[in-house]
């Protein structure tokens, strides 16, 4: 392998192997932690290691856990709690009103925020879901989106203060609000202004993932109409919702999230109960006209948001809330007048106002 | 508005496959996607094979001339390396201490170096405090572990090092090498290494452990400790060794491989230095040594973490009134800098204005003295004109007198013939 004055070549397998030299040893046999190469006779000397930092970050990443906060926002009814359960396979969400409680609809907008530890193949992962109950829900919605965007800008807010303390904790809490859950009510013709509104604004300090709840009462027709509606609408009002094309890194990533801009909202149907279907025990919906399989791609969307949210996406969106909203936040905050009087915990409402757009 | 936030968090277990589990290789990816810093701090005299041992360590020729051993003080030297292994990127800074240890009097030579890893420091603090800031495009130059080179006299340490050592490990992570060690003897190393250890330990030295908190490599890690500080050999060349080309040193009295285990501890500085702890280096760094370095930096600008109920956001007002107090320092300097230039200006002016008015006398003078000499001369030529004609005059004159006396000279000798003849 010949060896070029700054490039190091790839790992080659066709080393200077055969028989082992007396008195030369290679390098220790360890195994997989730290990404070392198979030690033995086969071992290339031109192999330096750096891509084993890899595997380091990968420790490091396992022994640290991961931490994701989602929010829910939508009318009561449309299957928020049902759709968290479903995405995280276990109760980490509570009906807001259960079916035996004697709850009414809160008269005000209430932010419950409930925090779990779940774990899957040695991944920790501390999830905290925010559910929103009381949104949408009264007769008057002026401003219903205030309360919760002053939760979202209180969370940036509290990692701000940590972050420019002089003793600052090794690991700043991260209770900043990745992903905006928005669910749509499935009326099949177009957003409402409430709708509107409230992306319009809230898109502009979070990642909105809007889907379209209870689809299983639209049929494909109805449901590629109503999406196409909702795009429009997106477009026409200048809502980005995720993934966000001006935050597209380079083509490859370009390639993969206009695919996923052309399937937004998706449409979903949720559940938490397990139906035996052809012989396998499925998550779905038993009605009397026949089963929805939720994971059944062509039955909803469910998998698309599962995937999106879980499996692909959810480093890169927490990289755009901590590396653009939180940033966006941050120059605001330190832009302003100081001799403002700001409290910690809330701005007087001519402020919140004047930041708000 | 009511905001509730649950107790903690409870752990709960899955009814089935999420897919979280791909966060580590999410992770990765995007890191990969990235490219990765290390930055290397080689600090040693000059002479003990610091650029040999790069070379060695990453496989590949870094450029520079060996240094010379007559500079005046310690520079830094740094430079800056793309390399590629598979999918990793790496942007790998070496630094070298230029001339370290070749002064006569050596009391300040580690200022140099503390002054630099300060100043990468630095350089991320003021990134960090930036209103528009890009954190995650930001080039971090801080130096992750600092390779501090020992000679390999056989005996202690040397008070350079004690000292140099001494300011460095409260700012990097230090891994102390013994260079050349193919110098020493296999029993005089083993001396050599105890009598370094305890001389760091009695003297409150900390140099970097390698951390034996993760199980999977504690062990190695522990095993790994107790041989620092490790006796390296660097070599570039190759030596045919049976039937393999290997990485040595060739002496008339026998070959020694760098890659050897038997015959020094390079393999356990790479295992170490690079594929087990790099990413434990450059965390250390930034959690340990930069959060030191930013905490005492801004208490030393006046900053006080407040307490919860006063202003948030006191550290940006200071910010604000130290920026503005800077400004006006640096406007009365200004202010300072155009009076003495104005005054300046004023005394070059009135010393080119004299000058002037030199040049113009001179000038006069010149023109004075250049008038009466050509009046002189003008005057003499005058006189001589004048001899000049009169002298024309003259001969006019005589020649007229001249011809009338031929003539009448003529006529008297004709008669005087004439009577001669009767």
């Amino acid at each position: 392998t010949s060896e070029g004055p700054q490039v190091i070549p790839s790992y080659s397998s066709s080393a200077m192997s055969e028989a082992v030299v007396p008195d030369a040893m290679v390098s220790p046999a360890v195994g997989g932690p730290y990404g070392e190469k198979a030690s033995g006779p086969g071992v290339d000397f031109s192999y330096v290691g750096i891509d084993a930092i890899l595997e380091q970050m990968r420790r490091k990443a396992m022994k640290q856990g991961f931490e994701l906060n989602i929010m829910v926002v939508g009318q009561s009814g449309l299957g928020k709690s049902t759709l968290m359960n479903t995405l995280f396979k276990s109760k980490v969400s509570r009906k807001s009103v259960q079916a035996t409680a004697q709850e009414k609809i809160p008269k005000t907008i209430e932010i419950k925020s409930i925090s779990h530890d779940i774990e899957e193949k040695g991944v920790r992962m501390k999830l905290t879901v925010i559910d929103t109950p009381g949104f949408g829900d009264q007769i008057n919605n002026e401003n219903c989106w205030r309360p919760i965007m002053k939760f979202i800008n209180d969370q940036y807010e509290a990692y701000l203060q940590e972050e420019i303390n002089i003793n600052r904790k090794k690991r700043i809490p991260d209770s900043r609000v990745h992903c905006c859950i928005y669910f749509i009510p499935p009326t099949g013709h177009c957003l409402r202004p409430l709708d509107v509104e409230f992306m319009r604004r809230l898109s502009k300090v979070v990642n909105i993932v809007p889907v379209i709840a209870k689809a299983d009462t639209l049929t494909l027709e109805e449901r590629d109409f109503f999406k196409k509606k909702i795009r429009e609408e997106l477009r026409a009002n200048g809502i980005d919702v995720y993934p966000q094309k001006e935050f597209d890194e380079d083509a490859e990533d370009r390639m993969i999230n206009e695919k996923i801009r052309e399937m937004i909202p998706f449409a979903v149907v949720g559940s938490d109960q397990e139906y035996q279907v052809n012989g396998r025990r499925l998550l779905g919906r038993k009605t009397k006209w026949g089963t929805i399989e939720v994971e059944n791609i062509a039955h909803c969307e469910f998998a698309y948001l599962r995937d999106l949210l879980i499996r692909t996406h959810m480093q890169n969106i927490k990289d755009i809330t901590s590396s653009i909203h939180y940033e966006m936040y941050r120059v605001r905050r330190l832009n302003e007048n100081n001799t403002v009087v700001a409290h910690a915990n809330g701005m007087p409402e001519h402020h919140l106002a004047a930041h708000e757009m | 508005f009511c905001v509730t936030l649950g107790e903690g968090a409870r752990a709960v277990p899955l009814a089935g496959h999420v897919g979280f589990d791909s966060m580590p290789d999410q992770l990765v990816n995007k890191s990969v996607n990235h490219g990765f810093c290390f930055n290397i701090l080689c600090v040693g005299e000059t002479g003990l094979g610091k650029s040999t041992l790069m070379d060695t360590l990453f496989n590949t020729k870094f450029e520079g001339e060996p240094t010379q051993h007559n500079q005046p003080g310690v520079t830094l030297k740094s430079n800056t390396y793309e390399l590629q292994e598979s999918n990793v990127r790496l942007k790998l800074t070496v630094v070298n201490t230029v001339g370290f240890g070749d002064q006569i009097n050596k009391e300040d030579s580690y200022k140099s170096i503390v002054e630099f890893i300060d100043a990468q420091f630095e350089a991320y603090l003021q990134e960090e405090l930036k209103i528009k800031r890009t954190l995650h495009s930001y080039h971090d130059t801080r130096i992750h572990a600092c390779l501090y080179f020992i000679a390999p006299t056989g005996h202690s340490l040397k008070s350079l090092d004690l000292v140099t050592m001494k300011k460095l490990d409260s700012k990097v992570n230090i891994i102390p090498i013994v260079a050349k060690s193919d110098a020493i003897s296999k029993s005089e190393l083993a001396k050599f290494k105890i009598k370094i250890t305890s001389e760091l330990v009695s003297n409150g030295v900390q140099i970097y452990q390698f951390p034996t908190d993760d199980e999977s490599v504690a062990e190695i890690n522990s095993t790994m400790n107790s041989h620092l500080p490790f006796a390296v050999v660097g070599s570039t060349e190759e030596v045919k060794i049976g039937n393999k080309m290997v990485k040595a040193r060739q002496y008339p009295w026998g070959t020694v491989q760098v890659e050897n285990e038997n015959h020094c501890d390079f393999v356990k500085l790479r295992e170490m230095l690079i594929r087990v702890n790099m990413e434990d280096l450059r965390e250390q760094t930034h959690t340990r040594h930069y959060e030191l370095y930013r905490r005492c930096k801004l208490e030393e600008m006046g900053f006080k973490d407040t307490d919860p109920d006063s202003k948030p956001f006191s550290l940006q007002e200071t910010y604000e009134a130290k920026r503005n107090e800077f400004m006006g320092e640096l406007q009365k300097k200004e202010e300072e800098m155009r009076q003495m230039f104005v005054q300046r200006v004023k005394e070059k002016e009135a010393e080119l204005k004299e000058a002037e008015k030199e040049l113009h006398e001179k000038f006069d003078r010149l023109k004075k003295l250049h008038q009466d000499e050509k009046k002189k001369v003008e005057d003499k030529r005058k006189s001589l004109d004048d001899e000049l004609n009169m002298f024309k005059q003259k001969k006019t004159a005589a020649e007229l007198l001249q011809n009338q006396a031929q003539q009448a000279g003529g006529s008297t000798t004709l008669k005087r013939d004439k009577e001669r003849k009767k």
